[in-house]
């Protein structure tokens, strides 16, 4: 399973798992998973306005990937998150089953952007793989503090001068742009449960977020080479692995944290405020 | 956008007076209506360096609003608001914000100890590298709320009290000039809230901080207190706390009857209907009488 034409395939799908699981920090931190489910198959009638253009499928997603963005990030500042990503769903989904009604894609095309194609990738599949992941790394690693706080704590962070309709947009492009990457390779189902189960089942193993966020890279890497074996022994659709892995990997997360809990509740006194203190007039700080 | 070079901020050189620029905030005319509603309306006054000042008025009364516009978060303000002679959106370094609804999601990965030094950093771009002075920092503003033994639980699984604290801490980490808290008192129990106002005392007379504070319960803050601003009906008026904390006034800024009494030395106050007469040395102030009030 290493043979020269797979080699594609471990160095593509590691990427796309190490850049996925960055951004599913994220995207579970925000409780964006809906966003996360609508994106991909909003995205996905992309491929067939390319094909009716005469266009390379990515440019196709690209440009249905902004638009969702773009109309998500408004519909967002209406109302609720939700509601404003099922209707972009929707929306979407329409605009793409009229152009799928034009083209004369056949099924099996349709279904490997659904269910990704993650066997069969060339070297030149690599390089817009390879340039986005590096730029979606570059912009989490450099927004990191700001969405980690605007997150956590959306009013603490508008006191601080981040502006919540800002750090919005910037992730919805991110999330965006990992989006367009990742459905050609693992496709538009896939995307969502490799976004979201390991960082769902980091986060609920680590209450440090930095840790949280190595642990579903850790986890999002481990999940994806285990599934491509897997997918290569039994010849059953990669798919069906990583959709099984990922819920089995949030289920024994959640229930690690659960016995942990139970067990150290027992031996542990719960948690005591101390007195307050008074800073010193030298402050620390300064000294 | 944020000029201030790293951690150590301009903040608060131990130095009252600041020289260049008398009062830290100095609000006027603010007025601010969302929905064609006016909910502040030519809100005038000014805070000192060392100053504690209460902000009260009834539920709705728009304290919260207020100190939104302060920050510079509220929509369409008008009128002036002027922080060391900056405008809100510039004077972000210098400001810490407490806000009045805590809500953090169980699962969230961030320890106190994270959230403080977001307090710190924040809003800075890029990775954080460790740094010894920025530890110091943050464990200095655990120190102050006594948020040590908490320091590494998961924020989301702490009590109420104890997330209040957290968020306290946050905004104290960059020692800030002025401190806007917004019902810091509402979760803490008797304790706590007595050491908060303690704590707030400290800030104020040691280290020249400005404080603003809205609270219900204004007895914990009273022996540290030295101004009022009160909101009622979208207008502002301030005074001193013995001019403002008397039965009458406070009767008619709440619409309810409340009594001022005073109790082994102290100047408590309390609805009217709790408040007896003549007991335990206790006695009701007579309306509109000037005796008691302590500065
Ligand atoms: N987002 C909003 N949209 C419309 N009206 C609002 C909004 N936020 C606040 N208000 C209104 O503004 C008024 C003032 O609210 P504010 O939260 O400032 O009161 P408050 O003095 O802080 O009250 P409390 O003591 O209950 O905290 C209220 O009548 C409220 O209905
Ligand atoms: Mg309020």
């Amino acid at each position: 399973m290493f043979e020269n034409f797979m080699i594609h395939t471990w160095i593509a799908s590691t990427i796309i798992a190490v850049t996925a699981g960055i951004l599913g920090f994220f995207v579970v931190l925000r409780r964006s998973t809906f966003a996360a489910h609508a994106l991909p198959l909003a995205t996905f009638p992309g491929a067939a306005a390319a094909q009716l253009l005469g266009i390379q499928p990515l440019w196709g997603l690209l440009g249905f990937v902004t638009l969702a963005v773009v109309l998500l990030h408004q519909l967002q500042k209406l109302g609720r998150k939700d509601v404003a990503a099922g209707l972009v769903l929707v929306t979407l989904l329409a605009v793409g089953s009229l152009l799928l009604s034009m083209t004369n894609t056949y099924a099996p095309a349709v279904f490997s952007l659904l269910f990704g194609q993650v066997l069969g990738i060339s070297a030149a599949d690599l390089w817009p793989v390879a340039s986005i992941a590096s730029l979606v790394l570059i912009g989490a690693m450099g927004l990191y503090r700001p969405l980690l706080l605007q997150s956590a704590f959306p009013e603490l962070a508008i006191s601080r001068g981040i502006s919540a309709g800002v750090i919005d947009i910037l992730f919805l492009g991110l999330l965006g742009l990992v989006t367009a990457m990742a459905m050609p390779v693992v496709g538009a189902l896939l995307v969502f449960s490799l976004l979201i189960a390991p960082a769902a089942a980091a986060q609920s193993l680590s209450a440090r977020p930095l840790q949280a966020l190595v642990l579903a890279v850790i986890f999002s890497v481990g999940m994806m080479w285990l599934a491509i074996a897997l997918s290569f022994w039994t010849n059953w659709p990669i798919g069906f692995f990583v959709g099984s892995l990922g819920a089995l990997l949030f289920t024994s997360a959640r229930l690690f944290r659960y016995i942990r809990h139970r067990w150290f509740s027992q031996r542990l006194p719960a948690a005591i405020s101390r007195p307050m203190k008074l800073i010193p007039a030298a402050q620390p700080g300064e000294a | 956008m944020h000029e201030h070079t790293n951690l150590p901020t301009p903040a608060t050189s131990s130095h009252h007076a600041d020289t260049s620029c008398a009062s830290v905030l100095d609000v006027e005319d603010l007025t601010v209506s969302i929905g064609g509603r006016m909910l502040l309306q030519g809100v005038t006054f000014a805070l000192q360096p060392g100053q504690l000042c209460g902000l009260i008025g009834e539920n709705g009364a728009g304290k919260t609003t207020l100190l939104r516009s302060l920050i510079g978060v509220q929509p369409s303000p008008h009128g002036q608001v002027s922080i060391s002679g900056l405008s809100p959106r510039k004077s972000r370094d210098l400001v810490g914000y407490v806000p009045q609804k805590i809500n953090f999601s169980p699962d969230l990965p961030l320890r106190v100890y994270d959230l403080v030094q977001l307090g710190c950093d924040g809003h800075r771009l890029g990775p954080r590298w460790f740094s010894r002075r920025l530890h110091q920092q943050v464990m200095a503003a655990l120190d102050a709320v006594g948020a040590q033994d908490f320091a590494y639980q998961r924020i989301g699984e702490l009590s109420g009290g104890q997330q209040q604290r957290a968020v306290i801490a946050h905004a104290l980490a960059r020692r800030p000039r002025l401190l806007l808290l917004d019902e810091p008192l509402a979760n803490l129990d008797f304790r706590s809230a007595n050491e908060l106002a303690g704590l707030l005392g400290h800030l104020t007379r040691v280290h020249g901080i400005a404080v603003l504070v809205t609270a219900h319960d204004m007895n914990p803050l009273l022996p540290v207190m030295d101004h009022i601003v009160y909101l009622a009906k979208g207008r502002a008026a301030s005074g001193s706390v013995r001019e403002v904390v008397q039965s009458a006034t406070l009767s008619k800024l709440y619409g309810y009857p409340v009594a001022v009494i005073e109790h082994g030395g102290r100047v408590l106050v309390l609805p009217h209907a709790d408040a007896k007469v003549g007991e335990d040395g206790c006695y009701l102030m007579p309306n509109g009488s000037t005796s008691g009030g302590q500065a």
